[in-house]
């Protein structure tokens, strides 16, 4: 079980919870303004960008070379940016908060 | 063409992959503009992103190969824009655009492809393109613009290809037929407004300007245009793979949380619209090739998608391909506007394939085949016969 919160670009909080899928997935549940999630999650639309808090990013990780050549080339990026399509929905991610990027 | 009956229907050759590895680009002519093809994933989406050095909002239909400078001189919006102007229009139009995610859409979709599918059962012998595409694309377009379903049927009389005739790939009369559709259907809708797509944008404003009749027809182009060849050939190739492929279907059945993976799986491998141009706008380079500036280049969507430098196995179907980073749908600025409509008629037609098909028999095929200078590309299919069995 992971519970996390978005922060959208309304500077809205949203509180979710999920036990499994991507973070994606949940945000686009819980209807997250911001995360689209077009593609269904293959790396392929880059429409569920988010930032993570710099002090959770190590324990998330970097984006791989194909999903770092996505992010490179969308808007409002930073050296915390990841695709939520790309992160699991875990106990690793409990506690942690995303911030929605467009 | 007669058609012939073929096997390996169901399979789409990489028509660019010679060129895409030893240099990077292709060239072909197009009615004395010639164009250099982009061929590698990575060249592509940093061009597709680079709009000032390689624009959108050159001429009315220059970037469109082949080019329709001679047949159109109405820009669409808000595909011919570049940022800044592209945005606002693109901001104005994208939640209508996101209606197929909302479940009283699905519904109504889901009723086109049930009696799609019904009636495709009800025959010996039908003709996936002309019969089962077209008609499923232009009943769905009807929930798209939201106007009354008796529409469809004069745009399924219009034939598979609004711009082409069976002589000419660009033939200026056909092209007129949807252009004059569209005034006609712009006076009415100010005569008797509604809740079209037509009515909406007659009464919306951009940065604060009442959009005119010019860029609602522009919008109405682009959404006619943009989605009726490349959705009757997502949809006839995907009936052709799993014509071939049946256990793959099957799969879908048992597996159904796998639809969207397959879906976008088999719009990388089919690319249903091969390529679309820029036009630079200085002197440039791409992939240590000199581009001159007001010449074309192309995004070469096709290619890309089959680049063995991202994609494992790039000839192969694979819905266990959980990283697919293909741009069937574009790049950047203007990626599709109608991507979520046609993503949604193919997952819930899949779906409902999956658990509705018991095979495919294959009649005859006659593939559509395109020349692009020296590529020949297998895009889809001019007719193709099949018996549809049930479960």
């Amino acid at each position: 079980m992971a519970k996390v919160k978005f922060i959208t670009q309304t500077n809205q909080i949203i509180e979710v919870e999920g036990t499994s899928g991507s973070l994606m997935e949940l945000a686009v549940e819980n209807g997250v303004v911001g995360i689209d999630g077009d593609c269904g999650g293959v790396c392929s639309c880059a429409t569920c960008h988010v930032h993570v808090a710099q002090t959770d990013f190590e324990k998330v990780g970097a984006p791989d070379e194909i999903e770092s050549d996505m992010l490179e080339l969308d808007d409002n990026v930073s050296e915390y940016s990841r695709l939520s399509c790309q992160i699991q929905v875990s106990d690793e991610i409990d506690g942690m908060t995303f911030t929605v990027a467009n | 063409m007669k058609p012939e009956t073929t096997s390996q229907i169901g399979n789409f050759p990489d028509a660019f992959a010679q060129n895409r590895k030893e240099t990077g680009i292709g060239y072909m002519n197009d009615q004395d503009d010639p164009v250099n093809m982009i061929l590698r994933l990575k060249d592509l989406r940093k061009a597709a992103h680079n709009f000032a050095t390689f624009q959108s909002g050159s001429t009315p239909g220059r970037i469109v190969i082949p080019s329709e400078v001679n047949i159109r001189d109405t820009r669409q919006i808000p595909f011919e824009l570049d940022p800044p102007t592209h945005g606002p229009y693109r901001a104005l139009l994208n939640p209508w655009f996101k209606r197929p995610l909302e479940e009283s859409y699905q519904t109504k979709l889901q009723a086109i492809i049930d009696e799609t599918i019904t009636d495709a059962f009800s025959t010996e012998k039908i003709d996936v393109v002309s019969q089962f595409a077209l008609p499923l694309q232009s009943k769905a377009l009807t929930l798209l613009l939201n106007t009354s379903m008796s529409n469809a049927q004069t745009w399924i009389d219009w034939g598979t290809h609004v711009f082409r005739s069976e002589s000419s790939s660009l033939d200026g009369d056909k092209a007129n037929i949807l252009y004059d559709y569209i005034d006609a259907e712009i006076e009415k809708a100010i005569d008797t407004p509604s809740d079209s797509l037509y009515s909406v944008l007659l009464n919306s404003e951009v940065d604060g300007k009442k959009m005119s009749k010019e860029e609602v027809k522009g919008v109405m182009i682009l959404t006619f245009a943009g989605g009726r060849d490349t959705v009757i050939n997502a949809v006839t190739n995907t009936i052709a793979y799993f014509s071939e492929n049946i256990s793959d279907l099957q799969r879908i059945a048992n597996e159904p949380e796998i639809v969207n993976r397959a879906v976008e799986e088999l719009v990388r491998y089919f690319a249903p619209l091969t390529q679309m141009g820029r036009v630079a706008t200085t002197d440039a380079t791409v992939c240590e090739h000199a581009i001159k500036a007001d010449s074309r280049v192309s995004l070469c969507w096709a290619s890309a998608n089959r680049d063995e430098n991202v994609f494992a196995n790039a000839n192969k179907v694979d819905f266990d391909r959980k990283v697919n980073p293909h741009v069937s749908f574009g790049f950047s600025h203007h990626n599709c506007l109608g991507a979520t409509h046609a993503r949604q008629i193919l997952r819930q037609l899949v779906l409902t394939l999956a658990n509705r098909v018991k095979e495919f028999e294959v009649l005859s095929a006659d593939e559509n085949i395109e020349q692009l200078g020296d590529f020949t590309r297998k895009v889809g299919f001019n007719q193709l016969e099949m018996r549809f069995i049930a479960q």
